[in-house]
């Protein structure tokens, strides 16, 4: 660099450093991302990766539940935006990306930010900025401190919740049974088998084994937990890891009794899944057949349900030709306890005050869940159990009843009887 | 090239001053382009929100590795595709620190530097006995499988979920509503003018002009006595330890050292922008770093105006850089850097023509 370019550098530099002195920052108030006419959300979601088979569907969803409200008048004749990130379920990306649309987009705030490896990474961030952080789409308990993490919600039960139940049917319906284990490495899998060991005695757990995803193979997982003798199989999997877990166990000769948690096992999602890495092979849901699950919204496929056919009348509307399942039900539920948390926070809407009724009210909304929520100041947990349900002829059959419990260990699993409401006529909440 | 150029490149008093170990001309010099070169950071910081204070930040680490690539296939002249490894290793060393030995920002990145320089030492002896294709793919190797030693060891590293450092606050005398992303970019900032200043001594110094020697012409620099394989090594290693400092203010910048922040895609970009930026030039750095902080988010628009499907609106800026690097090999060889002097030429060329025309006495040559 010649003499020359540096002076010009330095005076530049110096243009710039008088330039910025005038100008003054920092416009962030309570009311980000919203006008008379309109409210912004983002959302990080993973719609190609490891993670995108079934919940890429899950964005696409809540947007169309926001599009029936917006044709409806919107919320107190706000429309609800929805800015939709690809993060690959890729932590560092998500990190970019929900930086991204707190400090450039300006967006209200992130709604079912999908994940647990991902989100976690921006949970301090999103508090920091004072950003309303509602109901992610992970059942990590990492957001349930509202202590901790004033500004984030989590929605859907805790994995541990989950164990809990699952591990109480296998007490109950498989007692004495081997069982192992197989596990995403990271909070979720985790946070499930602690569910799983608060309720099966140990000596009966004879193989725990972790993969990471984006892995490609779950062979030696499959060939240890077989070889351990297990008879019952716990899968802690993304839908993808529980198709190459079923394919790999089809491939070894091994049958046991399959049981899943909510997060893996929507049958439509999974029944492409292996159709796809089976190239074909493995057709429908023959794989995942008689597996035992559990749900805590109605299944996709009971079509008896009035939530059901709320939700089917507004995908065929506003996403026609794409999948209805298990992911279309979830996006269109968080989607509309949203809303139920907009109208519950009034025509003056701030950060702050969302915040406010959801801790103060949220536990007593009604919607599509088949268990109530948890929310209130301290506890920012969302669905606080499901129901055990069995892949029959292709289908989840929730068989019931609806179990509550808390993720702590010892705490007793009581059913839920207050029976679920329909939904309003015009599919809009009314609180 | 022009009479005047041409004997200013002949002057002797140029290659006597390059001759010494570390130039005092030089070296003083190097400092005002890098304290210049932070101050414009710093001013652009100012105008600019809080997101593009990030993307400043970014870019500044960036800049930091495309630096090394600089040192190792500009002046050394061999190809390296492992430089994403390379920070992922700096990376994980800052955040091995911070979080776990409580060490200082400064001494963490500077023990990021060390670290990495060391790994560069290993695949240095190894990149300085290959040539061409097979120390491309020796490099690329070393590129996927080093970030996946995260997910080896999950109990130190952390998995796929990685580690985490707490957020490092503004100093208190910048005021309580400093926005932590400017403070982030000056940090970056810092660490990437220290980098710019020991490379522009290490061009500078006999080192780098030993490591160009054995670039121009292997054989003939053995024959001078230099230790061919030695000075290749020496390149790798200082180019490691900026790559290193650029993942250690990566992991700064985000709080995270994961796996998913060193992916193969992020080695190629950096060689791509390293080269579309324009190789062996400063400037050129410059560009390649604005390039890889910027190009990704405006690919995802451009895709998402097209509306096309999600897997190849993801695969865009790969797409994007492919294009650029056939693009650049074919028509500027010295990428944007060498596009934009040979535009300035052009221009000077222009402007003296016009000069000759008005006075056409005198006879020019000029090619």
């Amino acid at each position: 660099m010649s003499k020359k370019s540096a002076w010009l550098l330095a005076v530049a530099a110096g243009g710039l450093i008088a330039a910025g002195c005038g100008s003054s920052s920092s416009s962030s108030g309570s009311t980000v991302g919203i006008t008379p006419t309109s409210i912004t959300f983002g959302t990080h979601q993973p719609l190609t990766g490891p993670a995108a088979p079934g919940y890429s569907e899950i964005a696409p969803a809540s947007e169309a539940y926001f599009k029936w409200v917006n044709a409806h008048g919107g919320v107190y004749g706000r429309s609800i935006n929805l800015i939709v990130k690809n993060d690959e379920y890729n932590p560092t990306e998500t990190v970019n990306v929900v930086h991204q649309l707190v400090l450039q987009e300006h967006v209200f705030g992130i709604f079912e930010g999908l994940g647990t490896p991902t989100h976690t990474k921006v949970v301090g961030f999103l508090n920091a900025e004072k950003a309303p952080d509602l109901f992610v789409a992970s059942g990590c308990p990492c957001w349930e401190n509202g202590v901790e993490h004033p500004w984030t919600f989590g929605w859907q039960p805790n994995y541990t919740i989950e164990g809990k139940i699952l591990g109480q049917y296998i007490d109950q319906h498989f007692a004495g049974k081997k069982v192992g284990v197989l596990y995403q490495d990271d909070d979720f899998g985790k946070g499930g088998l602690a569910g799983i060991k608060d309720e099966v005695p140990a000596k009966d757990i004879v193989s725990e084994q972790p993969y990471v995803p984006g892995t490609t193979t779950l062979a030696p997982q499959i060939s240890a937990i077989k070889s351990a003798g297990a008879e019952i199989l716990v899968d802690f999997t993304v839908p993808i890891y529980t198709a190459i877990g079923q394919l790999t166990s089809f491939t070894l000769s091994y049958h046991p009794q399959l049981m899943v948690s909510s997060v893996g096992i929507d049958p439509h999602t999974v029944a492409s899944l292996l159709q796809t890495i089976s190239k074909g092979k493995a057709s429908g849901t023959g794989l995942i057949e008689g597996a035992i699950a559990i749900d805590y919204l109605p299944s996709a496929t009971e079509t008896s349900n009035p939530w059901i056919q709320l939700f089917m009348k507004i995908h065929n509307e506003y996403e026609p030709g794409t999948p209805f399942d298990g992911n279309t039900v979830y996006g269109m539920s968080t989607a509309y306890t949203l809303v139920q948390a907009l109208k519950a926070a009034g025509k003056n809407l701030t950060r702050e005050k969302i915040v406010k009724v959801i801790e103060e009210q949220g536990a007593t909304w009604k919607g599509p869940g088949l268990v109530p929520f948890a929310y209130s100041k301290t506890d920012h947990a969302g669905y606080i159990g499901g129901e055990i349900g069995k892949i029959e002829g292709g289908k989840l059959v929730l068989t019931g009843p609806p179990l509550v419990t808390q993720p702590t260990a010892g705490t007793p699993i009581t059913p839920y009887t207050t029976p679920q409401e329909p939904p309003p006529p015009d599919g809009i909440p009314t609180n | 090239m022009s009479g005047a150029e041409v004997a200013g490149k002949l002057q002797p008093t140029a290659v006597t001053r390059r001759g010494r170990l570390v130039n005092l001309r030089g070296f003083a010099g190097s400092l005002a382009i890098a304290v210049v070169a932070l101050g414009l950071l710093i001013a652009v910081s100012y105008l600019v929100g809080e997101y593009r204070d990030e993307q400043l930040a970014r870019g500044a680490f960036y800049f930091a590795a495309i630096l090394g690539l600089t040192v190792v296939m500009g002046y050394g002249g061999k190809i390296s595709l492992g430089h994403g490894a390379l920070m992922a290793v700096g990376a994980y060393t800052v955040a091995l620190l911070v979080a776990d030995e409580h060490w200082p920002l400064a001494g963490a990145i500077a023990a990021s530097a060390v670290v990495a320089a060391f790994v560069g030492l290993i695949l240095g002896a190894a990149a300085s006995r290959l040539h061409g294709p097979y120390l491309a793919g020796a490099t690329l190797t070393f590129a996927v499988a080093l970030p996946q030693l995260g997910n080896r060891f999950p109990e130190t590293l952390g998995g796929e979920n990685g580690l985490t450092i707490n957020p490092p606050a503004p100093p208190g005398f910048l005021g309580a509503n400093f926005p932590p992303e400017r403070w982030y970019a000056w940090v970056a900032g810092i660490g990437a003018a220290v980098v710019l200043f020991f490379v522009l001594n290490f061009k500078r110094s006999v080192y780098g002009l030993l490591l160009r020697a054995c670039r121009d012409d292997e054989v003939a620099a053995a024959l001078a006595g230099i230790p061919v394989g030695r000075i290749q090594t020496f390149g790798f290693m200082v180019s490691a330890a900026c790559a290193g400092v650029a993942g250690g203010l990566l992991t700064v910048v985000l709080q995270l050292a994961q796996p998913g922040a060193f992916p193969l895609e992020l080695s190629l970009s950096l060689f791509a922008v390293a080269v579309i930026g324009g190789l062996g030039s400063l400037w050129g750095a410059v560009w390649g770093a604005a390039l890889i902080v910027l190009l990704p988010n405006w690919s995802h628009d451009v895709a998402n105006s097209l509306s096309l499907s999600g897997n190849v609106a993801y695969s865009m800026p790969l797409l994007i850089y492919g294009v650029l690097l056939t693009v650049a090999m074919l028509v500027w060889p010295s990428g944007i850097q060498g596009a934009l002097r040979r535009v300035g030429r052009l221009g000077r060329r222009f402007a003296s023509e016009r000069l000759i025309r008005k006075q056409p006495l005198t006879e020019q040559g000029s090619s």
